[in-house]
């Protein structure tokens, strides 16, 4: 039961954190950077709870808010290149934020022991769950309410006139702009709310493993970041839950009997899903059946 | 309204458009012709202020927008077709004239929440009208990649309307139409004409441009070789010149 309760919360933390990459790349952007304001937001929302007492709501809120302030100033200059090159500049900048807390250290005394990041060795004794009484399901249960509160606040934008406007300019830039969309504030903003939702799943990723450190923020996780959105497809947010579902349930846990073959053969698998489905898990095809399928039961058009 | 003033643009070496000055009067359609290369499709893009011009200025009423870029000089009035179709693919046609409703909120009213519902509501009435303008009304659900070729070109001079502009710059719109759809653009472009808006025409069919401008300059080379009424320039030598004298042959295979 601790073991399925355990997957529960990978997957939801892992759903936000390729939400946040969702939303950058709906507007063409592919974002290197993700797990850089994951970071921020777990060390942040950490130090909030762990030294300075708080409670965790206000302490995720306060580390997305710079986790997403971070992505507004690093987006200003990093948008301004696309392409291989934006791989380039936000894989940079992940590796900056991952040195930065490699080499951070803010320990205090809390009792006998001594409390904080402490550079390499990382950021232990963050016991804000089990300090206040949270049973594990209690811990599933918060990711999941914010997660589902996310993904109804992008499955709204998308349906705005918002999500339109990203998707315009992830289509086609020069169209977007001349219709009227300012290029470097819509793909700023992305940056920004991606950074923000970024900071909220790593805030609560520090509390549940209570131990973090910089190699948890490496390029492998931010890969995987932008992995879920573009295996899971970019028709809508359910996508990115499925694709997480499939590589952290499905492929991570479900292949384990396999030792190392496992690896080899989870390669492959996402080879062959990406063949198969060139246009992610769940693309139009899926969306219009499953959307005709509640229309009839309605009796009415749901789109 | 518009006016060029000694604009120029130079990639490297070459001279795309050169010392081109222009007037386009308010309520015109006003052509814009001259062989493959001779910098018509240039002129769209620095008035639009995609390229940044080596020198001179653009002026809109007066207002220089020399180095607006795209989404500022749409704010300022001006709206544009592109030579090769550019529709947001993956979007519906309903999306893709709803994400062009720009600068239409009420700015009469204090509340930003009121402000952004009505202009919300203006943005719905507005897509409505030009679908409904467009002929595509029962097509606002398909994906605009889906469309056929004339109903993607009306879709896209749709969505230039959106932004209720002043001046619409058209480049060549009748580009791989037959002359059935060449006919449905001239009466088209006189009802856009008749809503008071001032039309720039880059074109190759000769029967629209004749018919339809008020106006006509002439660009050979980035240069203004003529300018003057349809007649006019139908007389015109050197526009013959131009044409028939072989410089079009030339350079038929560079992008116009």
């Amino acid at each position: 039961m601790d073991f399925l309760l355990g997957l529960t919360q990978l997957i939801g933390v892992h759903t936000i954190l390729g939400l946040s990459a969702y939303v950058v790349l709906l507007t063409g952007q592919v974002t290197i950077a993700q797990a850089g304001f994951f970071g921020i937001g777990a060390y942040i929302a950490a130090m909030l709870t762990t030294l300075a007492g708080w409670h965790i709501v206000p302490a995720m809120l306060v580390g997305a808010s710079v986790a997403g302030v971070v992505a507004c100033i690093v987006g200003f200059p990093a948008l301004r290149v696309k392409g291989l090159m934006l791989v380039v500049a936000t894989t940079a900048f992940g590796e900056f934020v991952r040195l930065f807390w490699f080499n951070f250290d803010y320990q205090i005394a809390k009792g006998e022991i001594m409390v904080g990041p402490e550079g390499g060795e990382g950021f232990k004794q963050i016991r804000y769950f089990p300090e206040n009484g949270w049973t594990t399901g209690d811990v599933a249960l918060f990711i999941w309410v914010i997660l589902i509160a996310i993904m109804l606040a992008l499955w709204w934008m998308d349906r705005s006139r918002a999500g339109a406007v990203l998707r315009a300019v992830g289509e086609d830039e020069l169209a977007a702009q001349s219709v009227g969309i300012n290029l470097t504030a819509t793909k700023v903003t992305a940056f920004a709310v991606g950074g923000f939702i970024a900071g909220i799943g790593g805030g609560i990723y520090a509390h549940y493993t209570t131990h973090i450190e910089h190699a948890n923020f490496s390029v492998l996780l931010a890969t995987f970041a932008i992995a879920y959105p573009i295996l899971g497809g970019l028709t809508n947010v359910t996508g990115t839950l499925f694709a997480v579902v499939f590589i952290q349930g499905i492929l991570v846990e479900g292949l384990r009997f396999m030792g190392d073959w496992r690896n080899l053969l989870f390669g492959a698998l996402i080879v062959v899903a990406m063949n198969v489905r060139p246009r992610g898990l769940i693309d139009e095809r899926v969306v219009m059946i499953v959307g005709r399928a509640f229309s009839t039961r309605k009796g009415r058009a749901d789109a | 309204m518009l006016e060029l003033k000694v604009l120029s643009k130079h990639f490297g070496g070459v001279r795309a458009v050169d010392d081109l000055s222009l007037a386009v009067e308010k309520g015109q359609i006003f052509g814009l012709i001259g062989p493959n290369g001779s910098g018509k499709s240039t002129t769209v893009n620095l008035i639009c202020g995609v390229f940044p011009v080596t020198s001179g200025r653009v002026l809109l009423d007066g207002k220089d927008i020399t180095r607006a870029q795209p989404h500022q000089t749409l704010a300022a009035g001006i709206a544009r077709t592109f030579q090769n179709i550019r529709l947001f693919g993956q979007l519906t046609v309903w999306q893709n004239l709803w994400v062009a409703q720009n600068g239409l909120e009420d700015r009469q009213r204090e509340n930003f929440l009121r402000r952004w519902m009505s202009g919300n509501r203006r943005a719905r009435e507005s897509v409505e009208e030009l679908l409904e303008f467009s002929g595509l009304a029962d097509k606002r659900d398909a994906l605009a990649r889906n469309l056929a070729f004339g109903e993607q070109r009306r879709l896209e001079l749709a969505r230039a309307l959106s932004a209720k502009p002043k001046l619409l710059l058209l480049d060549e719109p009748a580009a791989g139409m037959n002359l059935e759809e060449v006919g449905a653009l001239d009466d088209r472009l006189r009802k856009i004409q008749d809503r008071g808006v001032t039309i720039l025409l880059v074109e190759h069919v000769m029967d629209l441009v004749m018919g339809v401008t008020d106006r006509i300059a002439v660009l050979n080379f980035g240069k203004k070789i003529a300018e003057g009424t349809p007649a006019e320039i139908q007389d015109d030598p050197a526009v013959q010149e131009a044409y028939l004298g072989g410089a079009g042959g030339r350079r038929a295979a560079a992008a116009g």
